[in-house]
């Protein structure tokens, strides 16, 4: 008879594979969302089109409402019925990221409507170009401002990738699923998945935090503006 | 060559129905000071941030050295620059605002040396020696490291004067620049203000300190309700008042007409 020492090796090594995936399906996600979110906020707060702002509203609005299963969903099983077929991995990051470009674009369209208009005029006064004065002056205080928002998005999509298990991605939940019902060792495989979920949010949390602390003391954001 | 620095011709401003400048002209030589006073409302921020078009004045036109401020083009293919074009002209002008609008994210050299070297083109140290000549000037020179943050509000308004005067620019601008401060560093941006108008700048200083409106301004323009109502020399706009409305400002503020000396 197999014991749990005999099978803890198969499980640890599985599971540290879906943990692989999970990070991959993350940190895709978040490139995706970071990118996405900044350039759809950048417009959508200095665009002068009304329509622009509409499309952009109901694209948030649509993908914060809807649950983010039903767009891995979508993206999954609707597009390979139209004959377009992306892999369960590739159909994970892209739903994700979208969905977070969405809560992105909102966390970072506030930090810049937070932002001081004079600041931005100070920079246009001094002869900077518009695209100077957002990079140079306008982003880098608007990612110090959102900063713990970001750290929060960043956690909550570790944990989102579990959902991915729903379309066959192969992270922790899928293979913490299938060795349940081959070794029915509930508790031990739960709870190493649970560990592992926290041995990925702990650090990006801490990176965050620090982060915060490290830009908190270069000085500059904490006074008045 | 182009007698005045500048011309400032029919600059009217409305926002919807309101119209904040109803036809403001005037011109500067170069190397002089001119003071716009007036009640608040009366349109005279407004009209210092058209000239620089942070402001879009709704018809006007603006010349510096011969150049028309953010327009092109003429007749049926004139017009208004972006703020991408504009960029340049602003180079020329130098502006300093009520609140200062240091960069919080950067240090006091960096704040003063950035627009030289994104804009400017020049070289990081060559940016920094500059930075660090502007900052002598208004007396700072010894805060170059540090945060805007860690300034009082009168050394960051010196800062924010350096910043300006790095663009070495043709004209300044100043808005309301002691307005936000606490009394006892009013004196202090004042002075520094005072000698560059001893160095034979072009200005142009909107103020509540009427008193230092006439030490330091060789002309004044009082506003109210988006005109001109009175403009000359410093003194005997202040001192002499001819429009009755100019003394009721003036009497307001507690400077009775024939302020003694």
């Amino acid at each position: 008879m197999t014991t749990v020492v005999d099978i803890l090796p198969h499980i640890l090594a599985l599971l540290g594979d879906g943990a692989l995936t999970a990070a991959q399906i993350a940190a895709g996600a978040a490139a995706i969302a970071f990118v996405g979110g900044l350039v759809l906020a950048v417009v959508n707060v200095f665009t002068q089109l009304v329509a622009v702002r509409l499309a952009i509203a109901a694209y948030t609005e649509w993908m914060r409402n809807v649950p983010a299963l039903a767009h891995l969903f979508l993206l999954y099983f609707g597009l390979a019925s139209v004959g377009v077929r992306l892999t369960p991995l590739a159909a994970a990051i892209v739903g994700l990221g979208l969905v977070g470009a969405a809560v992105l674009c909102d966390v970072f369209s506030a930090g810049l409507r937070a932002l001081h208009v004079g600041q931005r005029e100070a920079a246009l006064a001094v002869g900077l170009t518009p695209l100077q004065a957002l990079r140079f002056i306008v982003l880098p205080q608007v990612l110090r401002l959102t900063l713990p928002a970001i750290g929060n998005y960043a956690s909550q999509l570790v944990k989102d990738t579990s959902i991915a298990s729903a379309i066959a991605a192969p992270e922790i939940m899928f293979f913490a699923r299938n060795l349940v019902t081959s070794t029915f060792e509930t508790p031990l495989i739960y709870a190493s998945a649970i560990a592992l979920y926290a041995a990925i949010v702990l650090p990006v949390s801490w990176l965050f935090a620090r982060l915060e602390r490290r830009l908190a003391a270069a000085g500059g954001m904490g006074g008045a503006r | 060559m182009e007698h005045k620095l500048l011309k400032v011709d029919g600059l009217h401003k409305s926002y919807g129905a309101a119209q904040v400048l109803r036809g403001i002209s005037f011109d500067l030589k170069r190397g002089e000071t001119l003071s716009l006073i007036g009640p608040s409302g009366s349109g005279k921020s407004t009209c210092l941030r058209c000239l620089n078009f942070l402001e879009k004045p709704t018809s006007g036109e603006i010349v510096l050295e011969g150049e028309r401020i953010g327009r092109t083009g003429s007749g049926r293919g004139e017009r208004l620059m972006t703020d991408r074009e504009l960029a340049p002209q602003r180079r020329e002008i130098g502006m300093v605002f009520q609140l200062f609008y240091l960069w919080p994210h950067l240090n006091v050299r960096d704040n003063v040396a950035l627009a030289s070297i994104k804009a400017g083109g020049m070289h990081r140290d060559e940016a920094y020696a500059l930075a660090d000549e502007m900052l002598d000037k208004v007396h700072l020179r010894r805060k170059a490291d540090e945060y805007p943050e860690r300034l009082s509000g009168g050394q960051q308004q010196r800062v924010a004067i350096a910043r300006a005067l790095a663009q070495k620019p043709k004209l300044m601008l100043f808005d309301e620049p002691t307005s936000a401060l606490d009394p006892e560093l009013v004196g202090e941006v004042l002075g520094v203000i005072r000698e560059l108008a001893e160095e034979g700048r072009s200005m142009i200083l909107v103020t509540h300190e009427i008193r230092f409106a006439r030490d330091v301004a060789d002309r004044v323009i009082f506003m109210d309700g988006g005109v001109v109502v009175e403009e000359g020399p410093a003194c005997d706009v202040i001192e002499r008042p001819s429009m009755e409305r100019t003394r009721a400002f003036l009497g307001q503020v507690g400077i009775g007409a024939g302020l003694s000396k």
